[in-house]
């Protein structure tokens, strides 16, 4: 009996260990400048950078995990990884399966681009990365949608011809329009969609979300999230007031 | 890799592409090859068991045991290959971490709340403190699984076709020599069936070969996963800027491939000529002629 207890202690101790937070986090690593994959094989870009600070300031210890953005939510829901730090905007819909954190990017402009300034956006071929806010919203115009697993399929599509405009958040077309030499224009006015983008998370984790949403509130006080957008998105990107 | 390319800007020409192909993404790309490689080393003599298993079961005069061999081998031959390769390794993960769950945990919470699947900390499989590599050997394990029981379903069925292709006369002289039925199925029908059942493995080898690619699907890092990567096109935030190559990586992967299945026929066709030797087939019967003439 005796050595039942101590066993059964060893064991619920080391459990206890096992417990010591490990927050993953999911991302897609194909969406520079949020995330991406660098030379050296690891996620890097704007959301790594305020991941681990965010998790410094939290005192959580986090590790970062890629994942499709087809099943990016499936898997956090299914508990692969703790939280989707992925360029995701925070909407409605998203919201019936999951929670999300305070933004971290402010609400944002998405755009069209195309290969000509006289692209039909109203009633052309536009594509658009699947189960994004641009497709629902590409979807809800005359225009036919066309749908690609990664936001560089939305951009190939363009370029070679198949979709007349591409329509995505403006911070990720920015870099490729500036250095398309001139090859892609930017289509219309900017069209704001979303509340901006936020932490994702199990709606049961209410405890992760508190901790999340206090280190990003006290970033956003000490300035330090702000200097953050400005080196990853330039000058021109949107900040908090 | 190389010293020169410490400043990647500044290169040019020749020198811009070494250090280009050797960045440690294209390091972790050349790796998946491997990852490949081992996940058809070890599908292929799993699933074969899994046929073996499943044609023996097929042949039992055990009842129920026969029902098992007939409804493996039906149902999962049925069902599309990419339905099973979505299905079984969620399946199998949320059927672990749940029996985990029941011994490791002392909270009596719902697993299942609203959408969320919850297990506690203690019972996650791997742990979610475990290394990068754990979780990638955990996924591979479980796309072993799913890829041993699609193609094993189907061995067993070119197995089961096999045994029953072995000549009858050749059991029954066993059995008049005495032999139990244990020992005809050793001795006579298994090292008889091989050349039968050799053409339908190698087809499914060959499947096997080409399914490959459903690892993508699964979540590991294979070749398709670091081609549509790599030759995604780069902007200037990445050290090594280019256009849309994915192209030349597709290429690549298909030459991989193409060699892969010219590799196979070789070592296929010298087995079958081996297996051949002294059987009462034609192919047999040919090695047996010319080796008297």
């Amino acid at each position: 009996m005796k050595t039942l207890t101590l066993a059964a202690t060893a064991i619920l101790l080391t459990a206890g260990f096992a417990s010591a937070q490990t927050v993953r986090i999911g991302t897609e690593g194909a969406y520079p400048p949020y995330n991406m994959i660098n030379d050296a094989g690891e996620v890097d870009g704007y959301e790594r950078e305020l991941g681990d600070e965010l998790c410094k300031r939290a005192e959580l210890d986090c590790t970062w995990v890629k994942n499709d953005w087809d099943s990016i939510i499936p898997n956090l829901v299914s508990g692969n990884y703790d939280a989707i730090m992925a360029g995701m905007a925070i909407n409605e819909e998203r919201q019936k399966v999951i929670q999300f954190t305070q933004n971290y990017v402010p609400p944002q402009a998405s755009a069209y681009a195309a290969m000509s300034a006289d692209a039909d956006v109203e009633g052309g071929v536009v594509a658009a990365q699947t189960g994004t806010i641009q497709a629902s919203h590409v979807a809800e115009t005359g225009a036919t949608l066309v749908e690609f697993a990664t936001p560089d399929e939305t951009l190939a599509a363009v370029r070679n011809g198949e979709a007349d405009a591409v329509f995505a958040d403006k911070e990720y077309l920015v870099p490729h329009v500036e250095e398309s030499n001139g090859e892609l224009v930017w289509i219309g006015e900017d069209i704001a969609l979303d509340e901006g983008i936020g932490v994702g998370l199990r709606q049961s984790d209410t405890e992760l979300k508190d901790k999340f949403d206090a280190a990003i509130a006290s970033m956003k006080e000490d300035g330090s999230l702000n200097e953050m957008i400005g080196k990853w998105f330039g000058e021109g990107a949107p900040l908090f007031e | 890799m190389f010293e020169f390319c410490a400043d990647p800007a500044s290169l040019e020409g020749m020198q811009w592409t070494m250090c280009y192909l050797t960045t440690g993404t294209h390091m972790l790309f050349y790796a998946s090859f491997g990852t490949v490689l081992l996940l058809l080393a070890i599908t292929a003599p799993v699933a074969l068991l899994f046929g073996f298993g499943g044609a023996m079961a097929s042949r039992s005069g055990f009842l129920p045991l026969r029902w098992f061999g007939k409804i493996y081998t039906s149902m999962v031959r049925g069902i599309p290959d990419i339905i099973f390769f979505l299905f079984v390794p969620l399946a199998l993960d949320q059927a672990f971490e749940w029996t985990r769950h029941q011994f490791l945990c002392d909270s009596d919470a719902p697993v299942r709340q609203g959408n969320d699947f919850i297990v506690c900390a203690a019972a996650k499989l791997p742990l979610s403190n475990s290394a990068a590599w754990v979780h990638d050997v955990y996924g591979i394990f479980l796309a072993i699984i799913a890829f041993s029981i699609v193609f094993g379903a189907f061995a067993a069925n070119v197995l089961y076709g096999a045994m029953q292709a072995v000549p009858r006369a050749q059991l029954e002289t066993a059995e008049a020599y005495g032999m139990s039925q244990r020992q005809v199925t050793r001795r006579i029908l298994i090292p008889q069936m091989w050349t039968y059942a050799l053409p339908g493995l190698s087809n499914l080898w060959m499947i096997l070969l080409k399914a490959t690619p459903l690892l993508f699907l699964l979540g590991v890092e294979d070749i398709v996963y670091w081609a549509r990567e790599l030759g995604s096109s780069k902007t200037s935030a990445f050290a090594y800027p280019h256009p849309d190559w994915r192209l030349y990586y597709f290429l690549g992967i298909l030459v991989f491939y193409l060699l892969m299945t010219w590799l196979s026929e070789r070592v296929l066709g010298r087995v079958t000529r081996r297996l051949s030797a002294g059987q009462a087939t034609m192919a047999g019967e040919r090695q047996r002629k010319a080796g008297v003439a």
